[in-house]
């Protein structure tokens, strides 16, 4: 597959700072990610989006006070996810006995079971990756929302958009339901305090990352400092 | 030179990956060495050996998807009696109940999703190195799609760890995580990398003599 490119060298790609040069931007142009159609950037209405058109990818949003309505959807995110973890997501009570679990029982559980690689995926999927993306997304718009340049802005973005996908939060919610069903044939589900925190969280990381637009988010760090 | 005269590639510009700045290289750099200017990740006009990439890793899913899906999931134990189910036993196990909704969501999730993933890619793939110019647009929208279902396969993974978290009863019951369960993980963390390193732009890179869009 040739595409006019020259090989890719590892050695270059190692860091950065070390790569030849730095390109020249063109802030007026966009280049669709997914069809590389090259468009000159136009403005459009409040709540108006911009749309490749020749593939219908959505190449950028206008959303009214983007960073502000981020920052508190994030904020409220982190403390409930907080919570979350903390305390009992569900009970469960088969005769006499009464067993409470958290998040980290079940991350715990499948280590001891020899399960490390699972365990960890879990511990990324569920609880690090959320709150670093949480976290960074905090970490970009505090200051922004000032006026003000977050230390190594380029890395924070560039680690939230890969830690992205790896946020599955909202997937591990309807595993506790699916598990709930399950379940509740041979004994009494008791739904806790922590299911109803990361009910919440999953509302308010879902619309914070619904309300963020990165370019919006970009264009502002361009005008600070 | 290959691409349709519309694409950054063609104007010899270069969109970053990461924060999507377009940059045009200094004369004398070539496109592998360049910094995007604006976040300082390394340049690439189009993912770095896609096709390869995505392949091998298609073909490592695949491997592992067998294992996933033939070994025991969940080992219960309940007053002395074991019962090992696999991924698809559950499936069985919620429809003889009667739990519908329930049986859906864990056979579209663990078994449905991750091979019309791994089709999808395949086709995907196929459709790129015969350099198809068929359906374009529905291609690159399959992608999209691709790319953003595959997280919900990790639903049966995430029921065992409550599972295993919950029914920790001693001799009462018990339930440990069986070996499936890292095999079908393998399957997920796979599929998704694959999905990341497939580079849609490809779908529309090769136009045939005279072939005109927009
Ligand atoms: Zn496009
Ligand atoms: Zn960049």
């Amino acid at each position: 597959m040739s595409t006019g490119i020259p090989k890719y060298d590892p050695m270059l790609d190692r860091d950065p700072e070390q790569l030849g040069a730095l390109a020249i931007s063109h802030n007026a142009l966009i280049a669709c990610p997914e069809c590389d159609l090259l468009q000159r950037y136009r403005a459009i209405p409040i709540a108006g989006v911009a749309r490749c058109p020749r593939c219908d990818f959505i190449l950028y949003r206008e959303i009214p006070n983007s960073i502000d309505h981020a920052l508190a959807f994030a904020l409220a995110g982190l403390v409930l996810f907080v919570v979350g973890c903390a305390f009992p997501l569900l009970g469960l009570r088969f005769g006499s006995n009464l067993v409470e679990a958290t998040l980290l029982t079940g991350i715990g559980e499948l280590w001891s079971q020899g399960l490390a690689g699972v365990s960890a995926l879990v511990l990324l999927t569920c609880i690090v990756a959320p709150v670093t993306h949480v976290g960074l997304m905090l970490y970009v718009c505090v200051p922004l929302k000032f006026g003000r340049r977050p230390w190594r802005v380029d890395l924070a973005l560039r680690s939230l958009k890969s830690l992205q996908p790896w946020s599955m939060i909202e997937v591990f919610m309807l595993g506790v339901l699916v598990s709930m069903v399950k379940l509740a044939k041979m004994a009494t589900i008791l739904p806790g305090l922590g299911l109803w925190a990361f009910a919440g969280a999953i509302i308010a990381v879902v619309a914070a990352m619904a309300v963020l637009d990165l370019r919006t988010v970009w264009n502002k760090l361009a005008l600070c400092r | 030179m290959m691409g349709h005269p519309g694409t950054a590639l063609d104007a010899a510009l270069v969109a970053c990956g990461a924060c999507e700045l377009v940059s045009r290289a200094p004369l004398g750099y070539s496109d592998h060495r360049l910094a995007c200017s604006r976040c300082g990740a390394p340049l690439h006009a189009r993912k770095r050996d896609s096709v390869t990439r995505t392949w091998a890793l298609v073909i490592a899913a695949i491997v592992f998807y067998f294992p996933a899906n033939l070994l025991p999931i969940t080992r219960i134990e309940t007053l002395g009696s074991v019962e090992e189910d696999t991924i698809l036993s559950g499936v069985i196990y919620f429809i003889q109940n009667g739990d519908w909704p329930v049986a859906l969501v864990i056979f579209v999730a663990s078994i449905f999703v991750p091979l019309l993933k791994l089709s999808i890619l395949i086709a995907l793939l196929i459709s790129v190195q015969r350099k198809s110019g068929w359906w374009r647009k529905e291609r690159t929208v399959l992608y999209r799609v691709t790319e953003k279902i595959g997280r919900w396969s990790m639903v049966d993974v995430f029921v065992v760890t409550v599972l295993v978290a919950l029914v920790d009863l001693g001799a009462l019951a018990n339930v440990d995580a069986g070996p499936a369960a890292a095999y079908f993980s393998a399957v997920v963390v796979l599929t998704m990398f694959a999905a990341a390193s497939f580079d849609s732009r490809l779908i529309w890179d090769c136009y045939a003599d005279g072939e005109r869009n927009r």
